[in-house]
């Protein structure tokens, strides 16, 4: 129990080291582990009955209780050095992100010189995780950041929608691999999984997974279409015995995205996921994160539910663009104790 | 592993509440001292700090404010409901312009967290206040027949885990029926009453029709024994309730009791696990566990027992106990050390009864009265842990095999004031709420209040309803 708040906070250079070393190390042995769980559920996943028993015999969201907690945890009050210790933390957990029709290579390089430099005032501020882009972009992403350590990840799978035949999805994925992602964003088939055909939702994964090769894959549920949190869960669940590195919540494309309650189930999922099989998996609100207060939020909801193993970015991700900008205006207030204004981060 | 995310120290600030020195009696719109001139301290439970001196009342006292009950009794009850109910809209809409003054002040009266009084508190108490303003003009409509009249004097004496709310309970519904009131508040937790006292004033509510008498048992007593009282409304413990019904015997006074509890919190295997944790934790340490509707006997389930109780304990270990005035703070101190003491002779019952006992790793403050959430599994039906109302952060684990055993055991008790059910399937909930004996059975969540919801309790947690249409009836002579 963290009793009285203490007043012993982290020296800043112990930060910085923690924030590093959460900038992607390579956690030895992870790969063969998730394997090991994806095997450990291989009665669950022999046929479309069974799936569907083991889905639906997960326990319940009680929608009202479920929404209350994440309230109450919203109302978490994170002052002075937590607040500067949640706001390095926050701005090396983004995936700087554009996801546009009308990107090119110049917008996705201004996009990498801002992930590997997010503030040209501070160069003390830390570096975004990831930029993530479409996977005709990787190729220039991933020379705006080289040599950074900041990773690239690139949707696929007929991104957003997924509406395309598994070939292409796959084709997709291995051509983004090929270019050089080092992460995979995959989005399920929402229909299939509305339609309770469960066992395709899983194989395509299962697909997508082995296409990664050693990319990390992210595996997005569109939260926003499955609409229950019954179906999250279950979803979350299907995801992890899949093998997915990190469930996400949405492609940022529908009406309803990442929401405090949504990423509070899924943060118990990937909770629970490790308790049973002893492989943690990360999670990635995407979506509809714009603020600083908000990005807190999801840091309290991260260290309450899943605990302090998840806050890193190895663990936690958040798919945004314009948070940046509110997080290194907040940063710039703290260090010089007032507000400076859009005009001193940079627009991208 | 440490945490780095460790949350830097945000408290509410003191100042916004002037606390003064010294209090008197509030009698006939006028602060007074007592007619002993006797006094008391109040203290901060959680740091020990007197807090103020205020006026102990006596039995000459409680004869001075009854008789300003009487005299205001004849105007106030005349007006016609509407004009009434404009003050209480006053009081209601005050209270919420001093909603973090008052916050603040029962935090540190009390010892619970600012998040309570914040969130939980002082909204209810508003809420309370504006309901009963709307029916102050419909009593024609509730059920009582035309034209329905209200009693006369009503005495009233509140307790100390809820000092506010308690008083919104018991005021509102006494003054929008046409009553009059004199109050009697705890001794540990006098301050609040006595700025509601203050905003009475401040609302121009005509003198004499809220009278506030801080002070210990025999003041309580010689409200609810004064032969001119004609209604007397408590809410306290069983043994001084059963007290109160052997004076009252034999008199034409309308009694009403809301006593002590031992509530069920019955979690059935197909709950939704996660949302009846939260509930389990809100049912017994909101408050302190310091809840007369506390669910403060878990019956689980045996095929889940193992797994809620992980869950349940990694739950435990994140809350955070400390300064009330924290904001992030989610266990308060206990109000007394009167209290303390009691809590700790149960739990060591408990342990000496063979009762497993938990805690999560916590530091309690030096200074203050404090006890750590805790937890006792192996308990049945035979120990006193299971039986006796604690009144403090302490949950006692059951099991049950059948909802029918679970029934036979949520109401196997004494008590009867509330109890929850955790399922996820509809007809469960109906079948087992229409067989539990408990005045509020909560399904799928726990402790929520409203003032449109009666509340009131079966066998020796008390009789009588508060809240709702239901609570217009103990103030009307009907």
């Amino acid at each position: 129990m963290p009793p009285v708040p203490k007043s012993d906070k982290p020296a800043k250079g112990e930060k910085k080291a923690r924030a590093k070393a959460g900038e992607q190390t390579e956690r030895a042995g992870k790969a063969p582990a998730a394997r090991e769980a994806t095997a450990s559920f291989a009665d669950v996943t022999s046929s479309d009955a069974t799936l569907r028993r083991f889905l639906h015999g997960l326990p319940g969201v009680d929608t009202v209780g479920l929404e209350a907690r994440a309230a109450a945890l919203g109302t978490r009050s994170i002052k002075t050095t937590a607040k500067a210790y949640a706001i390095d933390l926050a701005i090396s957990m983004i995936d700087l992100t554009t996801l546009e029709g009308a990107d090119t290579a110049g917008k996705v390089r201004a996009l990498g010189a801002k992930a590997v430099n997010p503030d040209p005032t501070d160069r003390t501020t830390p570096k975004t995780a990831a930029v993530c882009v479409y996977p005709d972009m990787v190729a220039t992403a991933k020379e705006a950041v080289a040599g950074s350590g900041v990773k690239v990840a690139s949707v696929a799978t007929a991104f957003p929608a997924g509406r395309a035949a598994l070939g292409v999805k796959l084709a997709d994925t291995k051509d983004a691999v090929a270019a050089g992602a080092d992460e995979i964003d995959m989005v399920i088939d929402r229909g299939a999984f509305l339609a309770g055909h469960y066992m395709k939702v899983y194989e395509e994964i299962r697909a997508v997974k082995e296409a990664c090769g050693d990319a990390r894959l992210k595996v997005i549920f569109e939260t926003g279409e499955l609409s229950t949190y019954d179906n999250i869960r279950r979803a979350s669940w299907i995801g992890m015995i899949a093998g997915a590195d990190f469930i996400k919540t949405s492609t940022g494309k529908v009406g309803v995205n990442a929401t405090p309650a949504n990423t509070l189930l899924m943060l118990e999922a990937v909770r629970d996921f490790r308790a049973q099989t002893g492989v943690q998996v990360g999670v990635k609100p995407a979506g509809g994160i714009r603020s600083t207060k908000d990005a807190i939020k999801f840091l309290v909801l991260v260290n309450e539910t899943a605990g302090p193993d998840w806050l890193d970015n190895h663990w936690f991700r958040f798919g945004a663009s314009s948070l940046l900008n509110d997080l290194l205006m907040q940063r710039q207030k703290l260090a010089t104790g007032r507000y400076s204004g859009p005009d001193y981060v940079t627009v991208d | 592993m440490t945490n780095l995310f460790e949350y830097a120290p945000a408290p509410e600030s003191r100042a916004v509440v002037d606390i003064a020195p010294s209090y008197g009696l509030f009698i006939d719109g006028e602060f007074t001292e007592a007619a002993d001139g006797k006094v008391f301290k109040t203290v901060s439970p959680s740091t020990e700090e007197v807090l103020s001196e205020v006026a102990r009342a006596g039995a000459e006292d409680v004869d001075r404010a009854v008789k300003a009950a009487r005299k205001a009794f004849e105007k106030w009850s005349a007006l016609p409901g509407a004009e009434r109910g404009k003050y209480l809209f006053r009081i209601a809409r005050i209270i919420q312009e001093r909603s973090r003054e008052l916050a603040v002040l029962e935090t540190l009266d009390n010892g619970k967290p600012i998040k309570e009084t914040r969130d939980a508190d002082l909204p209810l108490v508003a809420a309370h206040f504006f309901y009963y303003a709307g029916w102050a003009d419909k009593l024609d409509h509730a059920g009582y027949g035309p034209d329905p009249k209200p009693l006369g004097v009503a005495g009233q004496v509140i307790p100390w885990n809820f000092p506010l709310l308690m008083l919104a309970w018991k005021i509102a519904p006494a003054l929008a029926t046409g009553n009059t009131v004199v109050l009697k508040p705890a001794e540990t937790t006098p301050l609040s009453a006595l700025f509601f006292a203050d905003i009475c004033r401040q609302a121009g509510l005509p003198k004499g029709v809220v009278n506030i008498l801080p002070g210990y048992g025999d003041a309580g007593a010689a409200v609810t024994a004064h032969p001119d009282v004609n209604k007397v409304a408590f809410t306290g413990s069983t043994a001084v309730g059963k007290e109160i019904a052997r004076t009252l015997a034999g008199t034409d006074k309308k009694l009403t009791l809301e006593l002590g509890g031992k509530g069920a919190n019955i979690v059935f295997d197909d709950a939704p696990i996660d949302q009846a944790v939260e509930g389990i934790v809100g049912g017994i340490f909101f408050n302190q566990g310091q809840v007369c509707c506390a669910g403060s006997r878990l019956l689980v389930q045996e095929s889940i027992h193992d797994e809620l109780l992980d869950s349940l304990k990694r739950r435990l270990s994140t809350l955070r106990l400390g300064d009330p005035l924290d904001k992030n703070t989610d266990i308060g101190a206990i109000n007394s050390e009167e209290q303390l003491s009691r809590i700790t002779a149960l739990v060591e019952t408990g342990e000496a009864e063979g009762a497993e006992r938990w805690s999560p790793e916590c530091e309690l403050p030096s200074t203050g009265y404090w006890f750590a959430p805790t937890l006792f599994t192996n308990v049945t039906q035979a120990h006193t842990v299971a039986r006796d109302e604690i009144f403090g952060p302490v949950l006692s684990v059951l099991t049950f095999r059948t909802p029918d055993e679970a029934v036979a055991k949520a109401n196997n008790t004494p008590y009867g004031l509330s109890a929850g059910i955790w399922t996820e399937k509809g007809s469960r909930i109906l079948a087992v709420a229409n067989k539990l004996r408990a005045g509020v059975v909560w399904s799928n969540t726990f402790n929520k209040f409203d003032p449109t919801s009666p509340f009131g309790g079966y066998k020796e947690s008390g009789f009588g309803r508060e809240g709702g249409r239901h609570g217009l009836e103990a103030y009307l002579d009907v």
